[in-house]
């Protein structure tokens, strides 16, 4: 069953280990020049890591500490992602936010913070006094002091960033592998060889951007520079019936222990209450916890208790990967051909085109030949499936040429089947019920699929058994 | 959004095809001069009798015994046949500027405005993630309504090991529904102390369909990924926690209305059913704004459904002929251990509300339970009833136990002594 020689497939110049959203805007950007690119991940989907599952935030960095690589990184790629969110149709929404001090000591941080982020190079925030903060956010319950507000602070669709550069670098020619968990690495004179759970990959050149792992696949090319641990976050989503109740994100002023337990709309228009920050052994283990669900109820008690009145619609944990570094590691090791995206914490999403760019042009300085391509194709257009454009189920024009984006099939997400039909046919086609949750929103919503489940699951089931059943794994995805 | 909507204007538009919609259509359809529409957001109209197999249907309404799927299928053909406009995929997603409902369907959009609306969405068993239960992200756990929508409707397999969450009415279906797939139930949980107190189906389900039943128990986790491997119990009060091993996890009862289209318009929820506060008529606060079936009490069976429908139906017809129901009125309310009760208003000149019965939901087994109604302070009525009051489906209350309130009097409210 597993090749033990993937002689079917030429060599790469560049193989990219992880398909998360550094990973896969690593991969778009090489595969704009004349090289011939694989994206590699474990598991079955692309963006199925550390990129799932985060609070979905795009960062202006106001809050990084200064001077960083992180701090630059962010603030570019704040605007790098925004602008191709533009052109792909990620969807977003420019919501402001607003940090909220419960006490004395919080509100004397406010001033700090914003000469912080003036040294980020942010200069629009401002410090408003405890009525600005009700008359901004009045559900917030009692006993806030004060707040600094963040303008520029927006929420994003993680997932489809992830798919958008994934599907873009797959059209502009890379080669995309998923269920390809690297376990070793052997050094050719002119290659190294990637030996995975199917089959083996040869590439001149090796990135890796493996997010929660890459402290390990490091270590496979004899580097001890950086230790990841995973730190669990758990979310609480509410109903979409919460969505009125908040406008700007709330943040917590933060502490040494993290950026705290904030409560922000979600771009699928409910409201997210997390996350956690739980140092934990297991990086596979994204499990939740009684002892998660009952902190983040003592939370959002003190910081919106109409909140709490509300059902939950869904609940779940992400890993971060939590580095020993204080700092972004992006190196290349230009005598064995390798390069390092480590250690790249919560903040990837929103400087992972950044990150790219900066690690290409790295790629460039050691000897990577960049040539651009031309004619190169036009990005994808994302569908939809934020709660403020416009969406198949509202649009008489799409409804009228194809019935199918009339049939809604997920009532709560309002999810079409035309919706599902072509997510099942993309480029990127999902392999489970968590793809096609994560392309559609269907099943997502407050019912959890007790209306549609057994429709939804259906029309993957079928989908699925379309593939044929005896390709090898590793040829299914080239081109 | 696009403006291209199609504009309807029947007298009468129902939301939502199940029991309760579909027999208003049918009496209404008839009475009315203009259209009676039935917009089912579903491919196929008739609610979730659709999707249960078992029979017991259609006894208090239709004087019969149906199956759940031709019970669907005749109150289908019963609404077809007294004139009603049946639309299938037709998906109500809110209010127009101007008060109209917005429909979504392959047909198009269209924006309906009616004379009348009654909306009988029905509703809906609380998912995992609405319970809080921690643990791992794993397949293979289910609602009722999922689980019989996959191997009623889909015919597609589940496991072969199920552990049933909960013992209502519905609990029992989902057994049914397991073996008819071929998947066995190694347990089922209850948060309440008593078996014998679940519902008149716990003994014979006990022997018949030799289920084991574990008392005072709770799922404090769920264990497996991808798909479920087992579940974590905890008994109270000892707190003793075991796991047992299952592939398929059915978490059941525990509803909540689908109560979006009354939120939305703004329409004062009932804190204690999350559904609309209404009337004995049905009547929400809005003119010509109606609720009935599941979507008011969540939830009853079927055939109580449909009789709101008959219900709503003659309110929905003096709403019509212009005739008000302004005057007084007294709020009812509910006390412990009573959860909830409906219908919550009482007015002045109203018909009793369906079977002259107040619905009512039990947290605790009551053998023989004495109701009583108080109005400020006072006791207006009481009476011992000969029925039980169980945990896990409806309690009924002569609704005669009100004909002492004052209609100044304030609130009344009905616990048990």
């Amino acid at each position: 069953m597993i090749a033990p020689q993937d002689a079917g497939s030429e060599p790469a110049d560049v193989a990219v280990i992880g398909a998360g959203v550094v990973g896969s805007a690593i991969a778009r950007l090489l595969s704009g020049y004349q090289l011939d690119v694989t994206l590699l991940d474990a598991r079955d989907d692309v963006g199925d890591g550390t990129s799932k599952a985060n609070t979905a935030i795009l960062h202006t960095g106001f809050d990084a500490a200064p001077g960083t690589l992180e701090s630059r990184l962010v603030a570019e790629g704040y605007h790098l992602l925004k602008d191709y969110a533009d052109r792909t149709g990620i969807p977003y929404e420019p919501t402001g936010a607003v940090l909220v001090a419960w006490d004395a000591e919080q509100l004397a941080a406010l001033p700090g913070l914003r000469e912080k982020a003036e040294r980020n190079g942010y200069r629009e925030t401002e410090i408003i006094d405890a009525d600005e903060v009700y008359r901004r956010i009045p559900a917030l319950g009692p006993g806030a002091l004060g707040g600094l507000t963040v303008p520029d602070e927006s929420i994003i669709c993680t997932w489809t960033a992830t798919l958008a550069l994934a599907t873009d670098a797959v059209n502009r020619g890379a080669r995309l592998r998923r269920a390809h968990r690297v376990s070793s690495v052997r050094r050719e004179s002119e290659y190294t060889v990637l030996h995975t759970n199917a089959g083996e990959v040869r590439a001149r050149w090796v990135v890796n951007a493996a997010g929660l792992g890459s402290d390990t696949i490091d270590a496979l090319f004899g580097f001890d520079r950086f230790q990841l641990h995973p730190r669990r976050g758990e979310l609480l989503v509410y109903d979409k019936q919460a969505r009125s109740l908040v406008d700007p994100i709330v943040l917590p002023v933060p502490s040494k222990l993290g950026k705290g337990v904030l409560i922000s709309p979600t771009i699928y228009g409910n409201v997210m209450l997390g996350p956690t920050a739980e140092d934990r052994e297991d990086r596979e283990d994204s499990s939740t916890s009684a002892d998660g669900f009952a902190f983040l109820r003592d939370k959002g008690e003190r910081i919106m208790p109409a909140l709490l009145d509300e059902e939950v619609t869904a609940s779940y944990a992400g890993l971060r990967a939590a580095s020993n570094l204080g700092d972004y590691l992006i190196e290349v090791d230009d005598r064995q051909r390798y390069a390092v995206a480590g250690g790249i914490r919560s903040t990837g999403l929103t400087s992972s085109m950044a990150v790219a760019e900066y690690l290409v042009d790295q790629l460039g300085k050691a000897g990577l030949r960049l040539t651009e391509r031309t004619a190169l194709p036009a990005p994808p257009r994302m569908p939809n499936i934020g709660e403020a454009g416009l969406r198949p189920y509202a649009d008489a024009e799409r409804i009228a040429r194809d019935p199918e984006y009339g049939t809604v099939t997920c009532f709560c997400e309002r999810v079409t089947r035309g919706e599902i039909r072509d997510a099942l046919h993309s480029t990127i086609p999902p392999r489970d019920l968590g793809g096609l949750r994560r392309r559609t929103r269907a099943m997502n919503g407050r019912c959890q699929g007790f209306y549609c489940g057994a429709t939804v699951t259906g029309m993957l089931a079928e989908a699925i058994n379309e593939e044929p059943a005896d390709a090898p794994a590793n040829e299914e995805e080239s081109r | 959004m696009t403006a291209a909507r199609a504009r309807l204007e029947p007298d009468v538009a129902i939301v939502g095809g199940g029991p309760a919609g579909l027999r208003a259509a049918r009496e209404l359809a008839p009475a009315v001069s203009g259209a009676v529409l039935v917009l089912d957001r579903e491919s196929r109209a008739g609610g979730i009798p659709r999707h249960c197999a078992h029979t017991g249907f259609g006894i208090r309404d239709e004087r019969r015994m149906f199956g759940g799927p031709a019970y669907a299928t005749r109150m289908v053909r019963a609404a077809e046949r007294a004139g009603a406009v049946l639309r299938s995929s037709a998906m109500v997603t809110g209010w127009s500027a101007t008060g109209g409902l917005e429909v979504t369907s392959p047909d198009g959009l269209f924006e309906v405005h009616a004379r009348a609306v009654v909306v009988a969405t029905g509703a809906r068993e609380r998912p995992r993630s609405a319970r809080m239960i921690p643990g791992d992200r794993a397949d293979g756990v289910y609602t009722t309504g999922y689980l019989q929508n996959m191997v009623h409707l889909q015919e597609r397999a589940v496991g072969r090991r199920a552990v049933i969450v909960g013992s209502e009415l519905v609990s029992w279906s989902a057994v049914l529904t397991l073996r008819h797939a071929g998947c066995e139930t190694v347990l089922m949980t209850s948060e309440q102390p008593r078996v014998e107190a679940y519902s008149l189906f716990s003994l014979p389900g006990k022997h018949l369909l030799r289920v084991p039943v574990r008392t005072s128990t709770r799922v404090t986790r769920i264990i497996g990924s991808p798909r479920v491997r087992a579940v974590e119990i905890e008994e109270s009060p000892s707190g003793n926690r075991t796991t047992i091993p299952c592939d398929t996890v059915v978490l059941t009862g525990d509803w909540i209305p689908d109560n979006e289209l009354f939120r939305s318009a703004g329409i004062a929820l009932d804190p204690a059913t999350r559904g609309p506060v209404v009337d004995t008529e049905l009547r929400t606060d809005r003119p010509g704004l109606f609720a009935a079936g599941n979507v008011l009490h969540p939830v009853d069976t079927a055939d109580i459904a449909a009789l709101d429908g008959v219900q709503v139906a003659a309110g929905v017809l003096d709403y019509l002929a212009e005739q008000r129901r302004d005057g007084q009125h007294v709020r009812i309310t509910a006390d412990q251990p009573l959860r909830w009760i409906a219908p919550m208003i009482q007015r002045v000149g109203a018909r009793p509300p369906a079977r002259k019965r107040l619905l009512a939901w039990v947290d605790g087994y009551v053998p023989f339970p004495k109701v009583v109604a108080r109005q400020g302070g006072r006791v207006i009525a009481q009476r011992r009833l000969p029925w039980p009051a169980v945990p896990g489906r409806v309690f009924r209350i002569p609704s005669e136990m009100l004909s002492g309130a004052r209609p100044d009097g304030g609130e009344v409210r009905i616990s048990l002594g």
